[in-house]
């Protein structure tokens, strides 16, 4: 069983806290995307995991046994954990060629020439790299060198595979299609993936769950759809698409724009989570309704035809929202007055951000 | 825009090519001519009887032996020291490594100067004290050998290795050894297998830059050798053009010699130029994370003081023998007290005409060499990198010339050229000194004014002409600013070398353009070890400090940007 759990984990540079106190289970077979800004912990607690960097506290097991434990300042050393690594600069060997590059971590364990031969074909196959194996990887593009980072990372069929940010360095397009090589090689063998990425639609994408990390603090865990749906805070609700926030005041009980009553009072009830006279509500672009009465007052500002989208700027008080309608919709022209519904909304107690 | 067949390009590009063609291409080519061509007919086969002369034969066999003895020493310790400070947890990693770059500003004659009082077979001092000690009959230790040459040039010659590797090991993508060890691999496997066959073109870099070094050194040899009559090519070729007083045969003969130093020099680049531009090695950085350390654990403390000592041997050791030595009375008293005195010092600065001119000819030569070369650099890496004029790769091909040509070479070109044979004659003036230096260090100025132009994108001076500006205003506001560091820095990358140089100026000096260089080889030939060691201990203070002025420039330059 490769389940992963990481309990109480911290780890210090200086002074500086990269990671607190975090806590966590990574399930057999899961694809598990920690996500999360530069500089939040993410890529740290994916060294920690792999064995590269020691805990100032907590504990690391990997089924029933304890890769790492600050206490009794144990770390099994990162060639014994029989991982699978993809790193973010490929880290493939530029004097090898593909062949004895995936062939490395079988020629470590020490197996028959014969083994290697058929694990290493097999690993090369499962990558599409067959007809290129005996190139060097000085004259292969950056998606192939990806492919062969996977196929070594496969070659020993590790139970749980390590990525740190392994599609940052392709192109959109090719990014998009390594993320479904990715998953499809998951179906084929089965093992754990843990996918470290600060791009959210990436993490989506992939992952059964995954978590949102901000300043070495555990911010939420949870499925995509759970994350996306219900945010445990304005950060995740930021974080995870494209976001308005607009602070509101409560008076007579009902909710108005703060700095600007004439826009009237919001007409959705108040969301769950706003507690207080002041709170922020939370929406996204898709989730905001345009007509030409009724509903909060506001101006467009701005109409940008995006193809399928049309993208208006539309200012309410001192505030200016983000709202996508569908192309083939009413269309409303720069400078005119309209009102704005929210299908769908969430209420924070927080004021910003910090 | 009007037609034109003749622009200021054109005329840079024209003006650039005259310079190298006078400077370097001529004078080399004189040597070919000299060496292969009796009375206007190619003549190869005199010219192969004249190397299969037996000395010019041994000197050839000693000029293979020490490049390679030199070349295989410098690349084990360089890479070994490399390693320690930039892949394990040594302490005072980052002092050692700056006490490993010092032996690269100490001329390496005066390392031999020192080095022969010390282990000279009968006089050594050290030798001495070892044979008075253990009652021995025999001395221990003869630098003067072909082993004792290659000792003491590896010392001074190592640092080219060390920079390469610990410079490519901190460049180097660490994930590329952590791909490794999660691939199961232990420490020592990833250095055999992974560490050590990355860093091979960097080795290789350094290790052909000691070949091409210690093959075109003339002091360390000169000094330790010529008594023994241990010659290898540089010194061949001084001993032909003096002994001889410039008769037809020896200087077919020096230049014959020159033929093989700058074939050799031009392969040893080639190879270079081969092994860095294979692309199956680049090792480029991916996030700036801490490379993996190897813990030395017990043998921490061990190697730190074998390096501490190797650094108190090869630099501190012969360093305070040099002082020592010359504040000696008369050579051969015992170091006490009564026996010192600094009259040694203000005799060599401000009395003897000879030293004094010496340390003066240094000082002038080399400002305005290093200033004139610097300028000729900036016009020349200007033509070849940022214009596009039909011609240039004439220029291209000149500007690698100076890379290629040894010092002893340079000498010898410029005395075939100016010796009265064109209508000039140099011959014993300074000027001819002059004209050589700047064909010596050309190769310094076009590297690093060509890297500084290189940095400057072509869109910033168009950018300038965008807003207005002429061609000159971009060039003397834009573009002049922001090379302007990399034109200090050739300065100073000629200056310091040039006020110690000896491999040229031995061939070049007359009775009154004696450099301190010069004087101190001469001084020692003549027997006056005292007042070489006097005069090599203040060319020392000067080097120490011309160094920390660089580094006072150098620094006050980044803080300002």
């Amino acid at each position: 069983m490769a389940t992963v759990t990481l309990s109480h984990v911290t780890k210090r540079f200086g002074g500086v806290t990269a990671v607190r106190d975090l806590g966590l289970e990574i399930r057999d077979g899961e694809c598990f995307s920690l996500l999360g800004p530069s500089g939040c912990g993410k890529t740290t607690t994916l060294r920690m995991l792999a064995g590269f960097e020691d805990l100032d506290e907590g504990e690391i097991r990997v089924g029933d046994r304890v890769f790492s434990n600050s206490a009794r300042r144990y770390y099994l050393p990162p060639e014994q954990r029989d991982f699978g690594m993809v790193f973010q600069a490929f880290a493939v060997w530029p004097h090898l060629n593909i062949f004895d590059n995936v062939a490395f971590p079988l020629q470590i364990k020490g197996l028959s020439r014969a083994d290697i031969q058929a694990k290493t074909r097999r690993a090369l196959a499962d990558t599409g790299l067959l007809k290129v194996q005996h190139a060097f990887p000085g004259e292969l593009s950056g998606g192939e060198k990806q492919r062969i980072a996977l196929a070594r990372a496969i070659a020993i069929n590790p139970q749980v595979m390590l990525l740190d940010e392994p599609l940052s360095n392709l192109d959109p397009k090719l990014r998009e299609e390594m993320r479904f090589e990715i998953k499809d090689l998951q179906r084929r063998l089965g093992f754990t993936i843990v996918f470290v990425t600060h791009d959210q639609a990436e993490a989506m994408a992939i992952s059964d769950r995954m978590l949102v990390m901000r300043d070495g603090v555990l911010q939420q865990v949870g499925s995509p759809i759970e994350i996306y749906e219900k945010p445990s805070s304005r950060f995740v609700f930021s974080f995870i698409g494209l976001s308005n926030f607009l602070p509101m005041e409560d008076r007579d009980g009902r909710s108005y724009v703060q700095g600007a009553p004439e826009a009237g009072p919001l007409e959705a009830p108040r969301p769950t989570g706003a507690a207080g006279p002041t709170w922020t509500l939370a929406s996204r672009p898709t989730h905001i309704d345009l007509s030409a009465e009724g509903g909060l007052r506001g101006t467009v500002l701005r109409r940008v035809y995006l193809g399928e989208v049309v993208e208006y700027r539309v200012r309410v008080g001192p505030h200016e929202l983000r709202i996508q309608k569908g192309a083939r919709d009413q269309v409303f022209e720069e400078g005119a007055p309209v009102g704005l519904t929210f299908r769908r909304c969430l209420g924070y107690a927080e004021s910003s951000e910090s | 825009m009007r037609p034109r067949r003749f622009g200021t390009a054109e005329l840079l590009l024209l003006l650039s090519i005259l310079i190298l063609v006078v400077v370097v291409a001529i004078p080399i080519l004189l040597i070919f001519w000299n060496a292969f061509v009796v009375e206007g007919k190619p003549d190869f086969l005199r010219a192969l009887a004249l190397l299969k002369e037996p000395d010019t034969l041994e000197a050839l066999k000693n000029s293979l032996v020490i490049a390679g003895g030199t070349t295989v020493l410098s690349t084990i310790i360089g890479v070994f020291f490399a390693w320690l400070v930039s892949r394990t947890d040594l302490p005072y990693k980052g002092t050692m490594k700056v006490l490993f770059l010092v032996p690269f500003m100490l001329p390496s004659f005066i390392g031999a100067l020192a080095w022969k009082i010390l282990l000279s077979p009968r006089g050594g001092h050290i030798n001495r004290l070892l044979m008075d000690l253990f009652h021995l009959e025999d001395p221990v230790f003869n630098i003067m050998s072909l082993g004792g040459i290659i000792a003491v040039e590896t010392m001074y010659l190592f640092p080219f290795v060390f920079i390469q590797v610990s410079g490519a090991l901190e460049r180097m993508d660490p994930t590329l050894e952590e791909a490794a060890r999660i691939s199961g691999a232990g420490l020592f496997t990833i250095t055999r297998r992974i560490t050590l066959p990355l860093m091979m073109p960097s080795i290789l870099a350094g290790a052909l830059l000691v070949a091409l070094y210690s093959l075109a050194h003339f002091g360390v040899p000169a000094i330790l050798g010529t008594e023994r009559n241990i010659f290898i090519i540089p010194t061949k070729i001084y001993e032909k053009i003096y002994a001889s007083g410039g008769n037809f045969e020896a200087i077919r003969t020096g230049t014959m010699l020159s033929s093989i130093l700058v074939l050799s020099a031009a392969a040893i680049l080639y190879i270079q130029s081969l092994v860095l531009s294979s692309g199956r090695f680049q090792v480029i950085s991916g996030k700036s994370m801490r490379p993996m350390v190897l813990k030395l654990r017990g043998l921490k403390w061990p190697l730190l003081i074998l390096s501490v000592v190797y650094i108190a041997l090869t630099v501190v050791l012969p360093t305070v023998t040099i002082f020592l030595v010359g504040t000696l009375k008369t050579y051969g008293l015992a170091f006490k007290l009564e026996n010192m005195t600094f009259d040694n010092f203000t005799y060599i600065l401000f009395k003897w005409e000879l030293t004094r001119d010496a340390i003066w000819n240094s000082f002038y030569l080399s400002l305005s060499a290093a200033a004139v070369t610097m300028l000729i650099g900036t016009l020349i890496s200007y033509v070849l990198v940022k214009t596009k004029i039909r011609g240039k790769f004439l220029l291209e091909f000149l500007g690698v010339l100076p890379f290629s040509v040894p010092g002893t070479v340079i000498a010898l070109g410029v005395i075939l050229m100016w010796s009265g044979r064109f209508g000039v004659n140099l011959y014993n003036t300074a000027w001819i000194i002059f004209v050589a230096y700047i064909a010596r260090y050309m190769a310094f100025a076009l590297k690093s004014t060509s890297a500084a132009l290189e940095q400057v994108h072509d869109s910033l001076e168009e950018a300038a002409r965008a807003c207005g500006a002429s061609k000159w205003q971009a060039m003397k506001d834009v573009v002049l600013p922001l090379i302007k560091p990399g034109m200090v820095a050739a300065f100073f990358l000629i200056f310091l070398p040039a006020l110690r140089e000896l491999t040229t100026s031995v061939l070049l000096y007359g009775p009154h353009t004696r450099t301190i260089g010069v004087a101190i080889y001469t001084l020692n030939e003549d027997g006056e070890t005292v007042y070489a060691a006097a005069l090599a201990a203040i060319a020392l203070v000067i080097i120490v400090l011309g160094q920390l002025l660089i580094k006072r420039v150098t620094r006050a330059k980044i803080e300002s940007a």
